[in-house]
């Protein structure tokens, strides 16, 4: 093979790359939501059971959805840079989290304003949100973690611990329905079973989580180009990038 | 479609503190990440190349 995998694990490579893909996955991003929310709102009929309560959902489960994905993606470049030891990885690992967090937030939020006309209640300890609140605070006890030490090497050593011990609560979070008697319905869609919701709710579900998908991706790739730069900040091609456009 | 006018859209049968209170939430908190994301990145660009030593030793 010719390609040389390494040569993007170096921050120096790797930041005008991170440079030129973040406006392609903000298109896709920005385009896919707008379709997304097109067919959310003018495509996908009205609930028989929730009336439009349910179009909440468009927003609900892509976030919900990205607040676990991106803990996985987080705990796995969280360990390959312990493991190899890749700056880069655990520069990666670092700019995820404030985006899971975002996510989990988000989920909270709008889980909590579509139960308070559903169940009667904007919140409720039960299994499935508990495990959610969990995730918000992993995601924020890593980032308070890593701001709490000055080395960035020892920071990355230790945010990656507990990237990885709190791993075990993502399929905690994903099976809760499953596990549980829980207030929160069970998964909208799930291998080897057909979706229990209209195809057009579900169209609109699906673009809508890429979207997001492809909003975290570029909202990532901006704050490793911004941590790239805080710790190369006495290289000498970050001093070479006075002058130079951004 | 299920909406016959602009006001039957956002009256949203009835659950608009829910569905908007969610969507508005969620588009300004997103919004606001990019601001920030982008206003970090300038201040770094911005102090690129100038003495770099010198926040070290102050610091």
């Amino acid at each position: 093979m010719a390609l040389n995998w390494f040569k993007y694990s170096s921050p120096q490579t790797f930041y005008p790359l991170a440079g030129r893909l973040i406006p392609v996955f903000a298109v896709l991003a920005a385009v896919l939501g707008a379709v997304g929310l097109y067919i959310g709102f003018f495509v996908a009929p009205t609930d028989f059971q929730q009336g439009e309560a349910y179009r909440i959902i468009f927003i609900h489960v892509p976030a919900a959805w990205m607040s676990m994905f991106i803990y996985l993606v987080m705990a796995a470049w969280a360990a390959l840079g312990l493991i190899l030891n890749t700056r880069l990885s655990s520069m990666m690992a670092t700019a995820l989290a404030p985006t899971g967090a975002v996510m989990t937030f988000l989920a909270l939020w709008t889980g909590s304003l579509w139960g308070k006309p559903m169940w009667g209640t904007w919140w409720a300890w039960d299994a499935r949100m508990t495990s959610e609140l969990i995730l918000l605070f992993l995601y924020i006890g890593f980032m308070a973690l890593q701001a709490s030490i000055d080395d960035p090497r020892r920071a990355d050593k230790a945010g990656a611990i507990l990237a990885l011990v709190g791993a075990v609560n993502v399929p905690i979070i994903y099976f809760s329905v499953k596990w549980w008697n829980t207030l929160h319905q069970g998964a909208s869609i799930s291998v080897g079973r057909s979706p229990s919701m209209a195809s057009t709710m579900l169209l609109g579900m699906l673009v809508m989580a890429l979207a997001y998908w492809m909003y975290s991706i570029a909202a990532t790739l901006m704050r490793v180009r911004s941590i790239i730069l805080e710790r190369e900040r006495n290289a000498q091609w970050v001093r070479d990038l006075a002058g130079a456009p951004a | 479609m299920s909406w016959g006018s602009l006001d039957e859209f956002l009256a949203m049968g009835g659950y608009a503190t829910y569905v908007w209170g969610s969507y508005i939430v969620s588009a300004v908190v997103l919004a606001m990440e990019v601001v920030l994301l982008k206003r970090r990145h300038r201040t770094l660009r911005a102090g690129a190349g100038r003495s770099s030593q010198q926040t070290d030793n102050l610091a």
